[in-house]
């Protein structure tokens, strides 16, 4: 195959490193253009390898070796098949986009913080591209971890917001909480393969028995958990939204978290050998799908609306994987990175024309004043919405069938949630462009539509969300002609043989189900519609079940008070007192043992000539006693007298 | 002559800068003699031919004793670890006021080649020797240029470590009595004639000696207040450097004396190690002084060493190797910039931080990349020593690897903390009128930074230098 | 005579020697009793070296065997004689400066 592979990460890196190091000196317009130019031609790479994989082309190309010791290998190697073409694509191409808005958006930074700002944003690309090209679980391990830190570095950006930097570091440690467990599946399979490369591990999986494959799934899954945020490890994500608003459409929709669906579209083989967690997968997803949905709801930030919207479609793409719909889980990845990426550049542009306000009570009738943001916008809720034919229904659809053929409850649950997306996607999207205006406009500072920069990006990702899903079609509707599923064919061949059938519906099923939850859909984004129209908004709390919802059914709570204050009391604790009192205590109390004895000791010397010669005459009667063991004193006592 | 010279070089130079009078020329001649030193350790891992690194006279004949210095990989590694850490830590204080600098340099050197013995030597006697003699000149320094308690920590902290070392001498006299011949070499200690009962509490006279040098929970306590009170070029030796020694001699005297006995007890000891590393991580992750977040930072890390060291596990042993090398660059880095904080703000407790990142880019931007590698992120260096660690504990018994795994968590929690209330938030007055990191200090994290990243993408080079040293560890086992 | 009653003697001696050293506070007697034991031993060595000398005789006529004790007993006269000059001298001095040859005042090494 072609060598060109390296060169993918490697304009990234090389943008990292010119951005970082001169950041002094570079213009703002040098810093964008670098920053922009090094994805840009990655993508154009990523591009020309998609298309080798087109034509059969791909491989493993091992560029050096990480480390080699007696008991184990890991090379440095990059993995291109059709998996990770359709992710470099994903990545390098949104990515590309992205970096364009940001150049606009984020024009108010100094250029130093702009340069580090895009340093950290090329910097998140390399690390992504290893995860995706990585040719075994440690070159993924290491991209994994990587994201995460970007992540944590984008998230802290403004970092005189001590808020920010809680929001930052609880998505670092969570997503740590996951990477141990993929870490510990990593050493699992080392430990009864000896390798960690994924052509080795999947050729190995005979060698591996049925607890030991559902210990490993297991334990990847909880990886995915912390980078995909699902239940229990989700609630980084909305938090997240700290950061600068392209960053939430690169990292925390479109492209990190779905590292997770990733990994587990890659180690399909192992998951497809273990049912248990196959279901437990999609027990996750379906329940953090219909969870976030409720919380989505009734939150009134536009970018909190889209992260529990994006962990709710995450969840969604979890059901898909747990269900064996795995070329679904990887189609909605892909649609959901385009309609996610433009409804986040959507509210980017939102935030950027009402000058950094996000609370969307205080929107409304938004339309007239950003023309282009505002039809972009439609375009992506409809797509996740589900309507047809856009994007999202084509995928969300697979999904749901598939579900539906593993059991109805899923499949029910399912459209329900979908039902509550098109609901709040519709109540956020009436409440910021429809309706009366609930601001004041500054006369120097008129609400005015974004510049070029961020209009291009919106209708390239708006086209995307509607042609997108159209490499996919459904067998009911076109025969034949879903291309996404023959591309990925090889890479889910293992699973495939392996599943079982399940009786397939009848395409009269598929439309009559399709059909209905169309309408549904539809009912549901009419009502949301005329209730978000009708509402008064206010900005008091709400109450009752509202309430609940409002605060995120207090799980930030729970967690503070069940976890992170009982753990920081144990360790103060250990600070205060075990350490201090404890150990110290007692080292110390050895140290005033021998002070103490010496003192006492000590007043046996009293200064008293009389008592030296006491006791120097009674050691010497000690002395002569023990000398002469009773005995010969005796004899020697007996011949004198 | 190479393991000679390595010695001689810092002995020789050390006692010469006590007869300086400027401190000026005293820095300078120690600078020199740090880096000459640098350049025979980087010539010992480039030459190979074995005659080069032995050397072996008779020393004390009467007692069995032999001066008998050897070099093998990890000898060599320790060696350059040693090489590269002094001239690092001289460069990072070199504009600083030091008062009375002659002694202080003298002190530095001679515990410099007190350190390359112990990493040399290859007859228990001189061992012995030497350990002392990179315990005497740290003495000096922290009770003459340490803090407010010097005297009182100093004290602890010398008679703590010197428990530890007459245990080990006793262990070493009776043991060299059993051995063949009545000596005091290596190979002939590893034949000594020991019953069962003999060997298990000899193996403990020696553990109990390196576990307090390490140190190892629960005999750690000396470690914080004297890292805290200590002048910070003599911490950053101490815990860059001498921690390495309890390491080394585990590797060195302890595996291949008392494989039976390493095995029968190596539970235990993880045991205490696991324990060690989360007791360590939950103190860390509340501290307020930043000088003792390090500190138990270290116990933590040094720890899961202890613990891989007795998997016997070949992923592991190679795994401690890397990372005594990288835990040395890495939190020698953390010294430096703590020091150069703590010069700046007059302070080391967190709560009177904040927003430096506004104040102080690079020494902000060196912090996060110090502070990542500190956690193990990929491409750091401690990532590759952690990863077979945690691989080797993994194998040999995976509920303790999950157990000493959450301190991967734990690291995160306590070094991002500690990030966030140095760097980050809006500034306070303290901080209001910082300044950047001093440019001999940044040259000198310019360096380690760049060993940071080069021993994180390809540490192969120290993998194949110690390789020897895991070989004949497996062998024994 | 029988050896044993210089044995009686002696101890006797001895033992005054010690209960005076225990007893008294006065320097002088104390050194005195000092003085008494050393004699004490003096004399049982003078004694033993006879008896042993009166032995070693009975078998071989012209032999010096056991004669060397009695020469130690002038050595140690010489060495006591020594050291009671510069005891008196030590108690001389203490008298001068506290007037009191008391050894309870003797106490200031302490503290």
């Amino acid at each position: 195959m072609s060598h060109l592979v390296f060169l993918v990460p490697l304009f990234p890196l090389l943008g990292f490193l010119i951005n970082g190091l001169g950041r002094n000196q570079l213009s703002k317009s040098s810093i964008g253009t670098i920053g922009t130019g090094a994805v840009l031609l990655s993508f154009l790479v990523s591009v020309r390898l998609f298309m080798q994989v087109l034509n059969g082309g791909g491989g493993v190309d091992t560029l050096f070796y990480l480390f080699q010791t007696t008991d184990l290998s890991v090379p440095f190697a990059f993995q291109v098949d059709a998996l990770s073409a359709l992710f470099l694509l994903i990545i390098t191409g949104i990515g590309t986009l992205i970096h364009l808005y940001s150049t606009a958006y984020m024009h108010e930074e100094s250029a130093p913080h702009f340069a580090r700002y895009f340093a950290y944003l090329n910097l998140f690309i390399f690390s992504m591209l290893l995860l995706v090209l990585g040719s075994g679980f440690v070159i993924m391990f290491i991209g994994w971890e990587g994201v995460g830190l970007c992540s944590y570095l984008l998230i802290g950006y403004w970092f005189k917001n001590n808020e920010y930097n809680y929001a930052a570091r609880k998505a670092f440690v969570m997503n740590r909480i996951g990477d141990l467990g993929f870490l510990l599946a990593i050493f699992w399979i080392i430990s009864k393969l000896g390798t960690t490369e994924y052509a080795q591990v999947f050729a190995g999986v005979n060698k591996l028995s049925a607890s030991d494959i559902t210990a490993i799934t297991l334990l990847l899954f909880v990886g995915a958990m912390g980078k995909s945020a699902q239940i229990p490890l989700y609630t980084w994500l909305p938090d997240a939204m700290a950061g600068p608003t392209p960053v939430s459409a690169l990292i925390h929709a479109a492209t990190m978290v779905t590292a997770g669906i990733y990994m587990i579209a890659r180690t399909n083989l192992l998951y497809t050998m273990a049912p248990f967690a196959q279901c437990v997968v999609a027990i996750t997803g379906l329940a953090t799908a219909l969870f976030a949905a409720t919380i989505a709801l009734r939150q009134n930030d536009i970018k909190k609306v889209l992260a529990y919207s994006t962990v709710s479609q995450l969840g969604y793409m979890f059901l898909g994987l747990g269900v064996g719909a795995y070329t679904g889980a990887v189609f909605h990845v892909m649609t959901h990175a385009f309609f996610k990426a433009l409804l986040f550049l959507g509210a980017g542009s939102v935030i950027h024309a009402m000058h950094h306000e996000q609370d969307i009570r205080k929107m409304g009738g938004l339309s007239k004043r950003l023309p282009h943001t505002h039809l972009t916008f439609l375009l992506g809720c409809l797509a996740i919405a589900g309507i047809p034919p856009l994007s999202g229904f084509f995928s969300k659809d697979e999904i749901l069938a598939a579900a539906f053929q593993a059991s109805p409850i899923y499949y029910i649950l399912g459209l329900a949630g979908a039902l509550m997306t098109a609901f709040y996607m519709f109540r956020l999207y009436t409440l910021t462009f429809l309706g009366e205006a609930r601001f004041h406009e500054d006369d120097h500072h008129p609400v005015h539509e974004s510049p070029w920069q961020m209009t291009v990006p919106l209708w390239i990702l708006g086209i995307l969300s509607v042609v997108g899903g159209w490499i996919g079609f459904p067998e009911w509707i076109l025969p034949n002609a879903h291309r996404l599923e023959s591309l990925l064919a090889p890479i889910f061949a293992g699973s495939t043989t392996l599943a079982t059938e399940h009786a397939h519906l009848t395409h009269s099923q598929e439309w009559m189900m399709t059909g209905g939850a169309t309408i549904a859909i539809i009912l549901a984004i009419v009502l949301a519609i005329r209730s978000s129209l009708r509402a008064k908004v206010d900005t008091e709390a709400a109450t009752g079940l509202a309430g609940i919802l409002e605060n995120k059914w207090y799980v930030d709570e729970i967690y503070d008070n069940a976890i992170v204050k009982p753990l920081q009391s144990f360790a103060d604790l250990l600070k205060n007192v075990i350490e201090k009192s404890g150990i110290d205590g007692l080292v110390n109390g050895v140290g005033k043992l021998v002070h103490y004895g010496s003192r006492q000791i000590r007043l046996v010397q009293s200064g008293q000539v009389g008592n030296y010669l006491l006791i120097m005459v009674l050691s010497m009667v000690v002395f002569f006693i023990i000398w002469f063991n009773d005995t010969s004193l005796m004899k020697l006592l007996h011949n004198i007298f | 002559m190479i393991p000679v010279l390595l010695i001689l070089i810092p002995l020789i130079t050390g006692l010469i800068t006590f007869a300086f009078s400027t401190a000026d020329s005293a820095k300078k001649i120690a600078l020199l003699s740090a880096v000459a030193t640098l350049v025979v350790a980087g010539w010992s891992v480039c030459c190979t031919p074995a005659s080069a690194l032995r050397f072996d006279i008779a020393w004390l004949p009467v007692m069995g004793s032999r001066f008998t210095l050897e070099m093998d990989g990890m000898s060599k590694m320790l060696c350059l670890l040693t090489g590269i850490s002094f001239p690092m830590i001289f460069l990072a204080i070199f504009r600083q006021e030091t008062k009375s600098a002659p002694a202080f340099f003298g002190w530095m050197l001679l515990s410099q080649a007190g350190l390359m013995g112990v990493f040399l030597a290859a007859d228990a006697l001189v061992f012995y020797f030497f350990w002392e003699l990179a315990l005497i000149p740290v003495y000096f320094l922290c009770s003459i240029w340490g803090g407010e308690r010097r005297i009182a920590v100093t004290f602890k902290f010398f008679i703590y470590t010197f428990l530890g070392s007459l245990l080990m001498l006793t262990g070493i006299i009776y043991l060299s009595y059993h051995s063949p011949g009545a000596s005091f070499a290596i190979e002939a200690l590893t034949k000594a004639a020991l019953s069962e009962t003999q060997r298990n509490g000899l193996f403990w006279l020696f553990f109990i000696a390196f576990a307090i040098k390490m140190p190892i929970f629960p005999l750690h306590t000396w470690q914080p207040d004297a890292y805290e009170e200590s002048p910070t070029a003599v911490t950053m030796v101490m815990s860059g450097i001498m921690v390495k020694m309890g390491l080394y001699a585990v590797v060195r005297w302890l595996l291949p004396v008392y494989p039976q006995s390493s095995a029968l007890y190596s539970d235990v000891i993880i045991a205490f190690s696991v324990i060690g590393i989360l007791y360590a991580s939950f103190i860390a992750m509340q501290q307020n002084n930043l000088k003792r977040l390090i500190a138990y930072s270290s116990i933590a890390h040094i720890g899961l060493m202890c613990a891989a060291l007795f998997t016997a596990q070949p992923s592991a042993y190679q795994g401690v190797m890397i990372q005594m090398f990288s835990h040395g660059i890495n939190v020698i880095g953390l010294w430096i910039i703590a020091d150069a904080i703590e010069k700046q703000l007059g302070t080391r407790l967190l709560s009177e931080m904040g927003g430096l990142a506004q104040k102080a880019p690079t020494l902000a931007i060196l912090l996060v990349i110090m502070g990542l590698a500190n956690v193990a992120l990929p491409l750091t260096n401690s990532f590759i020593g952690e990863f077979m660690m945690f691989n080797g504990l993994f194998r040999y018994n995976m509920v303790w690897a999950g157990v000493a795994g959450i301190s991967i968590i734990l690291a995160a929690v306590y070094t991002l903390r500690m990030i966030q209330k140095v760097l980050y938030g809006p500034l306070n007055p303290t901080t209001e009128t910082a300044t950047d990191i001093p440019a001999t200090a940044k040259w000198a994290l310019f360096v380690l930074v760049v060993l940071v990243i080069v021993g994180g993408v390809y540490p192969q080079p120290l993998i194949d230098l110690t390789n020897d040293t895991v070989q004949a560890l497996i062998t024994k086992h | 005579m029988p050896i044993n009653y210089y044995i009686f003697f002696c101890l006797t001696l001895f033992s005054i020697g010690i209960v005076g050293v225990l007893t008294r506070r006065n320097a002088i007697i104390i050194f005195m009793c000092i003085e008494l034991m050393l004699n004490a031993v003096n004399l049982l060595l003078v004694a033993f070296s006879k008896m042993h000398h009166a032995a070693a005789v009975a078998a071989a006529p012209d032999t010096t065997v056991g004669g060397d004790g009695q020469i130690f007993v002038f050595f140690i006269m010489v060495v006591a004689a020594a050291e009671v000059s510069v005891g008196l001298a030590i108690i001389v001095m203490m008298y001068r400066n506290i007037h009191s040859v008391d050894i309870n005042f003797l106490n200031r090494l302490k503290n």
